[in-house]
C-alpha cells in the first residue's frame, strides 16, 4: 500500500514562494518521476512528502491518512539520497540493519532481510566493509539496500544516480526498474535527466518554478506536450521550436518539430540550410543546421549514417503530421 | 601540494623549528630543573643549568607540608566534571545551531563568544555573592558549575564547527530510517563527531585544569585544586623557589602527560575542517 496524495500544498522560504498551491496523486505501486530543470522545486516537493521539509500550507496524505505533521520516521517511507548518505562509521551490514534496529526488528529477522537484500544487490562480499572502502556504485546499492529492508510503503529517490558515471548510471537505472517490477511498491524518483524520466516512469510529473506543467505517461508527454516548456524539455535532442512567419502559416504562434521527424536530402525539401556541425554516432547522425531563416539552429536526427558534412547545403522535409502547434500563451493547439 | 625542498633547507627548517619549540618549552624545563635544586642553588647568580646537586628534598617537603592527593583529586573532579557537564549541555545546543539554525543563530554564537572578552574579575563580585547565597562557596560543585559556564562558549563553538562538517543528509537519512532525535544524536551524530568531541573534551579539560582565577577566588581549603596548591607556595613568609617549582611540577605533571599522549588527537581535532 502506498498511495500518496498532495492537497493544495505550498512551500515558501521567507517571502519567496517556491511551490504555489499544488495537487497531485501518486497511485499505489506507481513509478512516478518528478523532472524539471534545477531549482524547479522537485527536490523540495520530495522532501515535503518525506517530512524533511515542513509544508507552508496544504496537506499530505499517505494511504488515505493525513501525514502532514507526522515526523519522517513515522511515515513509513524510505529515501535514497544523491550523496548516498551512508553512516560512515558503520559497516555495510550495520548500515543496512540500522532502520530495522530503530524499528526493533528481532535479530533473526534482521539477518534474514540483510541476507536477502545483499544477495539481490550483489553486496554479500562487502557486508563487513565500511562505506569508505566501496565504489560509488556499491555505495548506492547499500543505500538502496537500507531502503529495501524497511519494507516501506513507498520509496523516495532524490537524484540517486547523479554522482555515478554514465555507464554505471544505465546499469543502476535498469536495476531500479527491475526492483520496481519485483516489489511493486510505489516509487517517487526525482531527476533533472529527462532520459531517466522517460525510461523509468509510469507517470512523469514535469515541474517548472514549482508549478506542474504536465502529468502523464512518457509517451503522452512525447507525443502530446501540453505546452512549449514540456515540448522543449522532453525529448533528446530537444524539439525544434519555430516562431514567426513559418509558424503563422500553420495557424500558430509557435510550432515544434522533433529532430527525428525531419527528413534530410541533398536536393529538395520544404526548408533549406547549411550544416553547422554534423555528429556521426554510427547509429544516428545529428545535424545542427544554420541559415534556415527559421530559428538560429535547427537540429535533425537522421537514422544511421548520413554523409553530409560541415558547410554542406542541406534540404529539410518536416513530417507535417508530427508538427506540434502552440498558441500565444504557449499552450498546445489540437 | 608537495614542493621540492633541498637537504640544506630541510636542516635549517628543522633547526629553527626545534629552537622555537625549546624556547617555548624552556620555562617549563626550568621549573622542572629548579625543583631538583636546593633553595640556595635555585636563586644563585649566575644560574646553574645542570651542574648542581640533584635532590628530591623539595618534593618530600612539599608532600609533607600539603596533602597533594586531595588537591589532585579536587582538580580531577573539577576539570573532569565541568568538561563532561559542558559537553552534555553543548551537544544539543551545537546540534540545533548547526542543523536547524534560526535567523539569530549567528548572533547568539557571537554573543556567546563576546562573553569570553569580558574580564573575569568583572563578574567576580556578583558570582561570589551568588555562591554565598547558594552555599556553594569552596565546594567542588560550585567550581564545576562556574568553570563549565566559563568554558561553555568555547565548547559550543568547537562542537558547532565540527557538526557543521557533517553532511545534513546523513542525519536526514537517520530520520528517514526511523531514528528519534535522541537516537539520531546518539547513534549517528556523536560517533561521526568523535574526533571533534574528543579534542573538545581534551582542550576543555586542560583549560579547566589550568584555570586559576576562579579556583583561587572561590575556594579556601576544602575544594582547592592544584592551582591553589601552587599558589600556597608563594607564601608571605618569603618565596621558596625550589619548593614552589616542585609544587608546580607536581601540579602540571598530570596534564603534561595527558597532553603529550593526546597531542596527535588535539592537533587533528583543532585543525579539523580547516582543509576540505
Amino acid at each position: 500500500m502506498g498511495q500518496i496524495k498532495l492537497n493544495q500544498v505550498t512551500k515558501s522560504f521567507g517571502d519567496v514562494e517556491v511551490i504555489p498551491p499544488l495537487d497531485l496523486t501518486i497511485e499505489d505501486g506507481e513509478f512516478a518521476v518528478f523532472v524539471g530543470p534545477s531549482g524547479c522545486g522537485k527536490s523540495t516537493l520530495l522532501r515535503m512528502i518525506a517530512g524533511l521539509e515542513d509544508l507552508t500550507s496544504g496537506s499530505v496524505e499517505i494511504d488515505g491518512t493525513d501525514a502532514t505533521t507526522t515526523p519522517p520516521a513515522k511515515r513509513g517511507l524510505a529515501m535514497v539520497f544523491q550523496s548516498y548518505a551512508l553512516y560512515p562509521h558503520m559497516s555495510v551490514r550495520k548500515n543496512i540493519a540500522f532502520p530495522m534496529r530503530m524499528a526493533g526488528v528481532d535479530q533473526a529477522e534482521q539477518d534474514r532481510r540483510i541476507k536477502a537484500a545483499a544477495e539481490a544487490l550483489n553486496l554479500t562480499d562487502y557486508l563487513d566493509r565500511r562505506p569508505g572502502q566501496l565504489s560509488g556504485g556499491q555505495r548506492q546499492r547499500v543505500a538502496i539496500g537500507r531502503a529495501i529492508v524497511r519494507e516501506p510503503s513507498a520509496f523516495l529517490f532524490d537524484e540517486p544516480l547523479s554522482n555515478l558515471d554514465a555507464a554505471l548510471r544505465v546499469g543502476m537505472r535498469l536495476e531500479i526498474c527491475e526492483m520496481h517490477d519485483r516489489l511493486k511498491t510505489t516509487m517517487i524518483y526525482v531527476t533533472h535527466d529527462q532520459v531517466e524520466a522517460m525510461t523509468m516512469a509510469d507517470k512523469i510529473v514535469v515541474l517548472q518554478a514549482g508549478v506542474i506543467e504536465q502529468v502523464g505517461s512518457p509517451l503522452e508527454l512525447y507525443h502530446k506536450p501540453r505546452n512549449v516548456f514540456v515540448a522543449g524539455f522532453i525529448g533528446s535532442p530537444k524539439m525544434n521550436l519555430i516562431s514567426g512567419a513559418e509558424a503563422e502559416k500553420h495557424g500558430a504562434r509557435t510550432i515544434g518539430i522533433r529532430p527525428e521527424h525531419i527528413d534530410v536530402t541533398g536536393d529538395s525539401g520544404l526548408w533549406q540550410g547549411v550544416v553547422g556541425v554534423a555528429e556521426h554516432l554510427g547509429s544516428d547522425t545529428f545535424f545542427h543546421i544554420h541559415n534556415t531563416g527559421l530559428a538560429e539552429t535547427i537540429t535533425v536526427r537522421a537514422p544511421g549514417e548520413v554523409s553530409f558534412d560541415n558547410g554542406d547545403v542541406i534540404h529539410l522535409s518536416p513530417r507535417l503530421d508530427q508538427l506540434h502547434r502552440f498558441d500565444a500563451q504557449g499552450l498546445r493547439i489540437e | 601540494m608537495a614542493r621540492a625542498v633541498t637537504q640544506r633547507r630541510k636542516i635549517i627548517n628543522t633547526a629553527v623549528a626545534w629552537s622555537i619549540g625549546l624556547l617555548i618549552f624552556f620555562p617549563i624545563l626550568w621549573t622542572i630543573l629548579t625543583s631538583f635544586k636546593t633553595e640556595a642553588q635555585a636563586i644563585s647568580d649566575p644560574p646553574v643549568f645542570l651542574a648542581f646537586d640533584w635532590t628530591l628534598e623539595n618534593y618530600s617537603v612539599v608532600m609533607e607540608r600539603s596533602n597533594y592527593m586531595r588537591f589532585l583529586w579536587n582538580s580531577v573532579i573539577i576539570a573532569g566534571g565541568s568538561t563532561i557537564l559542558g559537553i552534555i549541555v553543548a551537544v544539543p545546543a551545537a546540534w540545533s545551531m548547526a542543523f536547524v539554525p534560526s535567523a539569530r543563530t549567528k548572533d547568539i554564537l557571537l554573543w556567546m563568544l563576546s562573553t569570553k572578552m569580558l574580564p573575569a574579575v568583572g563578574v567576580l563580585y556578583p558570582i561570589y555573592l551568588i555562591f554565598i547565597k547558594l552555599g556553594i562557596l569552596d565546594t567542588r560543585t560550585g567550581l564545576v558549575i562556574v568553570l563549565m559556564l566559563m568554558n561553555l562558549p568555547i565548547i559550543v563553538w568547537m562542537l558547532y564547527t565540527y557538526f557543521r562538517e557533517i553532511p545534513g543528509e546523513i542525519l536526514e537519512a537517520a530520520r528517514m530510517d526511523g531514528a528519534s532525535l535522541k537516537e539520531e544524536i546518539l547513534y549517528v551524530l556523536t560517533p561521526m563527531a568523535v574526533p571533534g568531541i574528543a579534542s573538545t573534551l581534551l582542550l576543555n579539560f586542560i583549560l579547566a585544569w589550568n584555570e586559576a582565577f576562579w579556583t583561587l577566588n572561590l575556594t579556601a581549603a576544602k575544594a582547592a585544586p592544584l592551582t591553589a596548591f601552587i599558589a600556597s607556595y608563594s607564601s608571605p613568609e618569603g618565596l621558596f623557589y625550589a619548593k614552589l617549582s616542585a609544587a608546580s611540577t607536581m601540579a602540571i605533571a598530570p596534564i603534561l602527560v595527558l597532553g603529550w599522549f593526546s597531542q596527535k588527537q588535539l592537533v587533528s581535532g583543532l585543525t579539523f575542517g580547516a582543509v576540505k
